[in-house]
């Protein structure tokens, strides 16, 4: 059996709904239609009334979903992209993220977003938003790079008795396939090491753990061994899987898809730079998007954002240093 | 009604005299009525009543102890709140109560999901949900979006508007263009009623009939209740950008004297007893202080500083 990383989010969604009564889902065009891109598909018809279909109001669903957990469900919102949270930003980043901290009722919902760029979709269906919400107390930030971590930790988001942003990517939807799902992964908040290497550490999440990966495998044929770290969590950060790393290899570049100014790549560097100065035997360096909007056109997307390419160019002058 | 107004007459004068309020105090001179006509007809542990900045007297009549409200705007360490959030921002969603966050319009679909959980779990019963917004708020998208929601799904809500001419220094005119807010209800296909906000038993009778029709099942209900705020936006507006004709007219005639009177006129009271319901009230806003005098502040030493209930979830960030 082999499986996609957007069928794994199907297949957790399920398996959600099957554990767990108090789990329901609600999005725009997700009952029957089975959503924009099928992750709540048939799950409907399998769950009847627990998969609903939503009016286009951010705003309002994510509201919907935080007074539902207070009254002791467990929301999973779908967003048809993560560009149009936007709309929601409000309930989120006030309502969801405050609500523990100001009346100790917790507020266990889980806002998937469908995040990141694919060719052809421009600057408002290809937005990261991690490094927004992130921003924001309260909040745990997820985002899977393989999958593994699309089921287990989205089944461990549902769990969990916080608000949860969950980053899925839409360029690992179809493209990346699994033969199965492991019974366990690691948990929230714990990085991985993707692959290991001594010469310099790449510190990357979602689908830039594989174009690191790709400018890792370049760049070994020149003999350069590359470990790559996948964040797996952005917020809370493992900053102590990253020092290790560091101290192995003296070497740092930080890699994300969002935006340049400030942001999560940022974020990362600023820790190492705070917590293990002494380890680092060349600058820390990070790569973003470029600070423009997302383009329409591929050419102009895939100069847009990191590519194994460009990572490449970066690490070697990293590595030169 | 009596004892919101005694409450906030306190807190107004202990904002003035400065030191123990910490932040602003926001009123509900002159909304009492329409208030508390709404959270005396709900009851605690069924309905859910999300009051906001003008609702002392709903949050009183719905079983809100006045502790809360003290303990909230002295900064108690005791309160509900326990110094994270002040003054109006407070509440216990466990019981009914979700706590306001300032950003107006979002608490409206708060309480659709709180009835839409219920339902879901099949405990919704014949319990409503109360969402009050002012004249200026229901131009927030948020607003609209919730009512839309809760029209959708047929949710026993009660959408309680207190058209009090202004949002802070801002005109009707200059808020809204339809002749009138209750010609929404149409629009959100939800049932929509007028009523004189200053007039207490006419609004108890509206409010009775919205509550027993969402509680039937017609899915939301909206009540707009005309007043006037007697007072600034807060204690620090001395809102004298409201004309004086205005202050003058019909419109601003105080709730409670008008209720008062009406119950002399019917013999529902004498004045010796309406003399001796200011005087309990007064003991007990008394009281209610000087309990909150003596408790602790928040300490910042013994606050936890952590934002998750996940406690294990730390982001070692130092
Ligand atoms: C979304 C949002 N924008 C602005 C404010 C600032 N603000 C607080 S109260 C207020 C006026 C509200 O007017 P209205 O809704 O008519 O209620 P009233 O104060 O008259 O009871 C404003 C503008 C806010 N709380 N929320
Ligand atoms: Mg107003």
């Amino acid at each position: 059996m082999s499986l996609t990383y957007l069928e794994a989010i199907r297949e957790a969604q399920y398996e959600a709904l099957r554990r767990d009564p108090r789990v329901f889902i609600y999005g725009q065009d997700i009952g029957e239609f089975g959503g924009a891109f099928k992750a709540t598909k048939r799950l409907s018809a399998e769950f009847p009334g627990r998969v609903l279909d939503s009016p286009i109001s951010e705003d309002a669903m994510v509201g919907m979903a935080i007074g539902a957990a207070v009254e002791g469900s467990r929301p999973i919102v779908e967003m048809q992209f993560a560009d149009f949270s936007s709309v929601g930003f409000n309930q989120i980043v006030n309502q969801a993220a405050t609500l523990y901290w100001r009346t100790n009722v917790p507020c266990p919902i889980v806002i998937r977003l469908p995040s990141g760029g694919t060719p052809g979709s421009g600057p408002f269906h290809s937005q990261s938003m991690e490094s927004i919400y992130a921003h924001y107390p309260g909040l745990v930030i997820l985002t899977p790079a393989t999958v593994e971590d699309a089921y287990h930790l989205l089944l461990d988001a549902v769990e969990l008795e916080d608000p949860v942003i969950f980053c899925e990517h839409k360029f690992l939807y179809y493209h990346l396939k699994a033969d199965a799902l492991p019974t366990s992964t690691l948990p929230i908040g714990k990085a991985r090491i993707a692959r290991p290497g001594r010469h310099a550490t790449v510190v990357a999440y979602s689908a830039m753990v594989h174009e690191s990966i790709r400018a890792a495998e370049e760049l070994q044929q020149d003999g350069y061994q590359i470990e790559v770290v996948d964040m797996r969590s952005v917020k809370p950060i493992d900053t102590g899987t990253i020092l290790a790393s560091v101290a192995r290899t003296g070497r740092l570049l930080c890699v994300g898809e969002s935006f340049p100014w400030g942001g999560v790549t940022a974020e990362v560097i600023s820790r190492v730079v705070a917590d293990g100065f002494h380890l680092l035997d060349a600058p820390p360096q990070r790569l973003n998007s470029k600070d423009t909007p997302i383009p329409y056109h591929p050419n102009l997307w895939r100069a847009h954002r990191p590519t194994a390419a460009s990572i490449v160019a970066e690490l070697r002058k990293l590595l030169k240093f | 009604m009596t004892a919101a107004r005694v409450l906030e007459e306190k807190l107004a004068s202990l904002y003035r005299a400065g030191g123990r309020i910490v932040g602003g105090v926001y009123l509900g001179k002159g909304q009492e009525a329409f208030s508390v006509a709404l959270g005396l007809q709900l009851s605690k542990g069924r309905d859910i009543f999300a009051g906001l900045i003008r609702d002392q007297a709903g949050k009183l009549a719905f079983g809100e102890p006045m502790l809360d409200a003290t303990r909230t705007y002295l900064g108690s360490a005791l309160g509900p709140m326990r110094g994270r959030d002040g003054n109006i921002h407070r509440g216990r969603p466990k019981e009914g109560l979700p706590a306001m966050i300032s950003h107006l319009g979002s608490m409206v679909s708060v309480v659709a999901g709180m009835l839409m959980s219920r339902r879901l779990q099949g405990r919704l019963g014949d319990a409503v949900g109360a969402s009050a917004i002012g004249d200026g708020g229901t131009s927030t998208g948020a607003f609209h979006e919730g009512l839309n929601l809760a029209a959708v799904e047929k949710l026993p809500l009660i959408i309680a508007v207190a058209n009090n001419q202004y949002a802070y220094s801002t005109p009707n005119n200059r808020q809204f263009a339809c002749a009138n807010l209750v010609d929404r209800a149409k629009g959100y296909g939800v049932e929509g009623y007028e009523v004189d906000g200053k007039d207490l038993l006419a609004c108890l009778q509206v409010f009775q009939h919205a509550i027993s029709r969402a509680r039937a099942g017609h899915g939301p209900q909206m009540v707009v209740g005309s007043l006037l705020r007697l007072g600034g936006h807060g204690e620090h507006d001395d809102a004298s950008y409201i004309p004086d004709t205005i202050k003058h007219s019909e419109h601003g005639r105080d709730c409670l004297q008008l209720a008062e009177e009406c119950a002399l006129e019917r013999g529902w009271a004498t004045v010796t007893e309406l003399a001796a319901l200011r005087e309990s009230s007064q003991k007990e806003v008394d009281r209610a202080l000087a309990q909150t005098s003596r408790e602790p502040s928040p300490d910042p030493y013994k606050e936890s500083w952590r934002a998750l209930a996940t406690s294990a979830l730390v982001d070692e960030e130092k």
